[in-house]
């Protein structure tokens, strides 16, 4: 089987709301796999339950070839999947140094060489080792997520999870974060499923993509169909319409 | 005609324990009944611009102009009293995120009629008709029910129109729309957008849309101030953005990601020390 990530009609429930239903992906070794969808549409909550943050309650997730148990995952696992939230305010410790929110996953899994580690880690993601003893409030958002960036890779994982990692950063920044994305998948060969509600970031980054809907996935989508305008589903037009900026109905203007 | 707002070397500065910050730092332009984006990055200064016309910097700010001219009222000048009665009636502000600018205790109703009878006096019956005829222009289908719903209750697309609604009931000249749909979801964004576009067109208001994002600001607006470190860079018509001089605007533009264009890496923003003097 090549799909390092399989998630198979998977279903999540919190009491009695439906937040996943049935649903079904796999990505590719190596691939960059895109989640679009509107708020509420359960795009978040299924990269969560990859992550092991939400309770699954049928279906399973296979990755790398094992299947995943339903609760109570190893530490392999977390080491081998690791995810970058959408806020750098609210996911980094505010009264820890950035030296000692690296070194936490390190100790976690016991990975030896910490000091190393964390220096090549801060020179992965473009910060220098002047940024190791500073907190979080003293750098500005593009620099915080590309802390929450490093401290996922430090563990060396093979899996990174995005949940709109630029869309709390300037256009100017995100270009930047985004080419770090890019760069560091190249070299370290690593599988990302990214959550975005801009189209145009989704095909920049990622060759195939599923819309979602009311914790469905209603359409799979390659970037090159997305282009083409080769949707079917109203939901991605709509986006298609939004990404392209505001457009004045004649009635109004005129 | 006069123009309804004149805005000449404004100044904004912040004095904190390493310094003074400036934040704005020598801002004039004037508005006329028409729609200006302000765009820049976060910091640039843009939100402060907008704050400072509408009285809303922070008290320990140091706040300096030349002209600050609202319609024949020198704004600098006008005493805090004064300033409340243009705010919400004569100048309105539309805030980023519904979820933190509505009154979570109180019910979207009761916030609108409170804005109106703040500034006229109108009786309680005819305050409710004004704010459910309201909601209703701001394409809210079932106003009726909306208006005892509380803020908790609603989407953020809808919350964000009751914002619209409550900030234009009193017939504001102009509206200051700080980041008005950042917060919600992109189709939502749209809707709201057309529903704001619709209201000033009608009631012939002067807008001051204040955005990060170039695109949309360009394609909502007439004109485009571009803003960097507290000064203006640019100004542009919106048509004309492919025109733009400053490298900064350029960058901007060129270092979004597009459907179609195939750039890897992306152009990335060249900052340049110069830009900031």
């Amino acid at each position: 089987m090549t799909s390092a990530i399989s998630v198979e009609n998977l279903v999540v429930t919190y009491d009695d709301f439906l937040a996943l239903n049935d649903v079904s992906i796999s990505v590719e070794a190596g691939e960059s796999y895109g989640l679009v969808g509107e708020s509420g549409s359960g795009k978040s909550t299924l990269l969560r339950a990859i992550a092991g943050l939400a309770p699954v309650s049928d279906g399973q997730i296979v990755i790398g070839g094992k299947t995943l148990p339903r609760r109570k995952r190893d530490k392999a696992f977390y080491r081998q999947v690791q995810m970058v939230f959408q806020d750098p305010y609210g996911s980094l410790h505010p009264r820890q140094t950035i030296d000692r929110l690296l070194q936490e996953p390190l100790a976690i899994h016991g990975v030896p060489d910490a000091e190393n580690r964390i220096v090549r880690a801060l020179d992965e993601v473009g910060l220098g080792p002047s940024f190791r003893f500073r907190y979080a409030h003293q750098l500005s958002g593009g620099q915080r997520q590309r802390i929450a960036i490093a401290r996922a890779l430090i563990v060396e994982p093979s899996v990174l999870l995005l949940d709109e990692p630029t869309s709390a950063l300037d256009a100017s920044v995100q270009a930047e974060v985004l080419n770090l994305l890019e760069q560091i998948r190249r070299d370290r060969k690593l599988t990302f499923i990214m959550v975005s509600h801009d189209l145009g970031v989704v095909t920049h980054m990622c060759q195939r993509l599923a819309v979602m809907k009311n914790g469905r996935v209603v359409e799979r989508l390659t970037a090159p169909d997305l282009v083409a305008g080769r949707i079917s589903e109203a939901y991605t037009q709509n986006l298609m319409v939004a990404s392209k900026g505001f457009v004045r109905k004649e009635a109004v203007s005129g | 005609m006069n123009p309804l707002l004149t805005v000449d070397d404004l100044h904004v500065s912040f004095p904190t324990r390493t310094g003074k910050v400036d934040a704005v730092r020598g801002v004039s332009f004037t508005l006329g009944r028409e729609r200006l984006g302000i765009v820049g990055e976060s910091g640039s200064g843009k939100s402060q611009t907008g704050r400072a016309i509408m009285g809303l910097t922070p008290p320990h700010a140091q706040i300096s102009a030349k002209t600050l001219n609202f319609d024949g009222i020198d704004l600098m000048a006008a005493s805090a009293k004064q300033k409340r009665s243009l705010r919400g009636n004569r100048i309105a502000m539309i805030l980023q995120d519904p979820k933190y600018s509505l009154n979570p205790v109180m019910s979207i109703g009761r916030q609108i009629v409170e804005t109106l009878r703040t500034h006229e006096k109108i009786s309680k019956s005819d305050a409710r008709d004004r704010a459910i005829a309201m909601l209703e222009a701001v394409q809210i289908r079932d106003a009726g029910r909306v208006f005892d719903l509380h803020p908790h209750e609603v989407s953020g697309g809808m919350g964000q129109r009751a914002m619209i609604a409550m900030m234009l009931v009193a017939g504001p000249e102009m509206l200051i729309a700080d980041e008005p749909t950042s917060a919600l979801d992109v189709t939502v964004q749209l809707e709201v957008l057309s529903v704001l576009d619709k209201l000033v067109a009608e009631r012939g208001m002067g807008l001051i849309f204040i955005s990060h994002d170039l695109r949309l600001v360009s394609s909502f607006c007439d004109r485009v101030i571009v803003m960097y470190a507290g000064k203006i860079v640019e100004e542009l018509a919106a048509g004309d953005l492919a025109n733009a001089k400053h490298p900064y605007t350029q960058g901007l533009l060129n270092c979004m990601p597009t459907i179609g264009s195939d750039r890897h890496p992306l152009p990335v923003l060249d900052r340049k020390p110069e830009w900031a003097l």
